[in-house]
């Protein structure tokens, strides 16, 4: 009877991880629902992308007031988190602050005595990310895409850090041994007064509830990541470490438009041959119309948004009250792409067209043509998401499948086709300023 | 003006130093045409053997490409590759940023390879070289401001070329609050320059010159052809083209040397 703790924490251990590795191979194989792209050049730079920018928050605090506040977020989720092994091994062993043994008394206090300063600082941070979100009008979190689902998000990740931090400090204060020994109750004692009133046993028990409901909470947590913009927390990893190198203005060049123009060109191509192999290619789709069209770096952008807004609220269309907002982009692309994997789950693993795609019942047309690709949301993002790579292949989509451009540019494509260059001016007029005064 | 073709070098069994891409709307904007002789006279000054292709230049295709139109830019990539490949061009210099991103950083994996120059850094290049000297008398005292292109700027990370040039001029040089990383964009890249904008409550030209505006320049310096017409309607809207003018650094330059 004396292990059925034991056996309680085990049990909550196995499912809370279990559920949480199958949603994780769920999100990878949403992920590699994406076409194929390599990024396997220049490690040592991408380790040092990764370091820099998601280990060392470099563009979070180039917004000095979040970024500030998010760095003491996540360091003390970090920190705190080394305590999350001293629970899980009282609660296989039964054993209680197994660690103060091991590491002594000086060198334990110290810990808990960091993890309590961060817990502090963790709650007064989310005070202000949350008045923030909710009170200070600020506009980057008011954006229509933002209502409903999105906010409560939002929210919700701000409760769970409040509930998480109160519950291990109240678990600390009541935890009677703890406070008489001394060590790193650095905050905690300022919380035992509450509980004078209360028998010891009282006490006890509080402190045993908080105890489980913390670890229960971590667990909870954990699992509430998969349904939440707040994966970026493991996503920004791997996201930081794939993104582009290259300059922010090289575009792709598509390389199945390179084989047919290189066709077009040449003049001892036989327009009418046969594949070598006989067989008919089909033809490859130009651009992206749904999420499947996109590489698989893109989808995982989609997931590793934490709607942030840094990129909408940088976006010149979205300054001047057009429809585009790139972080919208990136809600829908993941939005999309959850329906397809949903789409998957309920027909045995394939998908069974739902006569939906991203573009149109995700993303208009309207937002993709106001779009100046001006990069902008590319630098912002702390995370090296780039919508912009998006918002293009669903361009060329439109334009190239669907020739579906707004009518002034097809009379500038044409102009381009017919006399190189974007207005209908002769090519031999070219050099006439040379003449002009 | 005399201006040399690559053909008339290539006649000659020259090589020249540079080829000036010219662009299309150096070559055909009204506007962007005076920036285009500017830039030739400061060539001219500097004694810089440079050919330009003339008639031969064709589009780079950068707008064809954002407006998504992989077919016609590739076309027009290819066009240009063999030419300037044919005439075993080494190195470019051009005063549109969308050019000089175009043909810096798309050409290449099309079999295009050759050192690409925005005319702010050539321009510097030649100043550092002792080739050019900018007189700092004649603009004196007046109050500028620099809009980045975004095609310069985030798109190639050169800030500095442009700002190394007006401290030459010896201006009294303001930054607006969003420049450099964070510069607001004028509007027109991403091919928005040849389409009316989508439905919204402002131009996002009339919000960037308001931008530049606040930091009461009597220039609005660029280095773009593009941005330079949405900068100067923005200036016609807010109704100060008495008071502010929209210039070309190369524009500048060519002022400050009265050439």
């Amino acid at each position: 009877m004396q292990y059925i703790p034991n056996v309680i924490f085990a049990l909550l251990l196995i499912v809370g991880f279990g559920f949480f590795t199958l949603n994780v191979k769920k999100l990878i194989r949403n992920i590699k629902l994406g076409k194929d792209v390599d990024r396997s050049d220049h490690t040592s730079e991408r380790w040092m992308n990764m370091i820099r920018i998601a280990l060392g928050q470099s563009k979070m605090v180039r917004r000095p007031i979040s970024g500030v506040l998010h760095v003491i977020v996540y360091i003390g989720f970090i920190i705190i988190n080394i305590e999350l092994l001293e629970i899980i091994v009282d609660g296989l062993f039964g054993t209680h602050r197994v660690f103060q043994g091991f590491l002594g008394d000086a060198f334990y206090g110290f810990l808990i005595g960091t993890f309590e300063v961060l817990a502090v600082l963790v709650l007064v941070a989310v005070l202000i990310f949350w008045t923030r979100r909710n009170v200070a009008n600020i506009k980057r979190f008011l954006s229509p895409e933002m209502k409903g689902w999105p906010e409560n998000d939002g929210n919700n990740i701000l409760y769970f850090e409040v509930v998480l931090m109160t519950l291990f400090l109240t678990m600390n204060a009541t935890d009677t041994p703890f406070q008489e020994a001394g060590i790193g109750n650095v905050f905690s004692h300022y919380l035992v007064p509450l509980f004078d009133s209360f028998a010891a046993e009282t006490v006890h028990i509080i402190e045993r509830t908080a105890w489980w409901l913390h670890i229960a909470g971590i667990l909870i947590f954990l699992n509430y990541l998969y349904y939440s913009k707040h994966l970026h927390i493991l996503l920004a990893f791997p996201n930081t470490f794939f993104a582009n190198l290259n300059a922010k203005g090289r575009f792709t060049n598509l390389a199945s438009v390179t084989k047919e123009v290189k066709l077009m060109m040449d003049p001892n191509a036989d327009p009418y041959a046969m594949p070598e192999n006989g067989e008919e290619e089909e033809p490859e789709k130009f651009g992206a119309s749904d999420v499947t069209d996109l590489n698989w770096v893109q989808l995982m952008n989609a997931y590793t948004c934490t709607e942030c807004g840094r990129c909408t609220s940088s976006c010149p269309a979205n300054l001047t009250g057009k429809k585009l907002s790139p972080r919208k982009i990136m809600m829908d692309t993941r939005d999309r792409l959850e329906e397809v994997g949903r789409n998957m789950d309920a027909n045995k693993g394939s998908y069974v067209d739902d006569g939906k795609q991203l573009l149109n019942d995700y993303i208009t047309p309207e937002e993709l043509w106001a779009c100046t690709s001006c990069n902008a949301c590319v630098e912002e993002c702390p995370v090296n998401i780039d919508p912009l790579s998006i918002i293009m292949d669903m361009r060329r989509y439109l334009v190239m499948e669907q020739s579906a451009a707004p009518q002034e540019l097809n009379m500038m494509m044409t102009n381009v086709e017919n006399n190189g260059a974007m207005w209908q001016y002769n090519q031999m007029d070219r050099l006439n300023w040379a003449n002009e005064d | 003006m005399i201006v040399k073709t690559m053909a008339d070098y290539f006649a000659e069994g020259k090589q020249p130093e540079i080829l000036f891409w010219v662009g299309s709307a150096g070559s055909f904007d009204d506007r962007a045409k005076k920036i285009t002789k500017a830039f030739v006279k400061i060539l001219n000054q500097a004694d810089v053997e440079f050919a330009v292709l003339g008639t031969e230049e064709s589009s780079t295709g950068d707008a064809a490409k954002r407006s998504g139109n992989e077919f016609i830019f590739q076309m027009q990539a290819l066009m240009n590759i063999e030419l300037l490949n044919g005439y075993e061009v080494k190195k470019i210099v051009t005063c549109d940023p969308h050019s000089f991103n175009t043909l810096k950083n798309e050409y290449p994996e099309l079999g295009g390879n050759y050192e690409v120059v925005h005319h702010t850094q050539f321009i510097y290049e030649l100043i550092n070289e002792g080739r050019l000297s900018v007189d700092d008398s004649v603009l004196k005292s007046k109050r500028l401001t620099f809009h980045d292109p975004c095609y310069l700027g985030r798109a190639n990370d050169v800030y500095e070329s442009p700002r190394q040039l007006i401290r030459k001029l010896g201006v009294n040089f303001n930054e607006m609050k969003r420049h450099k990383r964070t510069a607001l964009c004028c509007g027109a890249g991403g091919a928005q320059m040849f389409k009316e904008p989508e439905k919204g409550n402002m131009d996002i030209n009339i919000l960037r010159t308001k931008e530049a505006l606040e930091t009461n320049p009597q220039i609005i310096a660029t280095g773009c052809p593009y941005c330079n017409t949405m900068m100067t309607d923005g200036i016609k809207f807010h109704e100060k083209e008495d008071q502010v003018v929209v210039k070309d650094i190369a524009e500048l330059i060519a002022e400050a040397n009265k050439l």
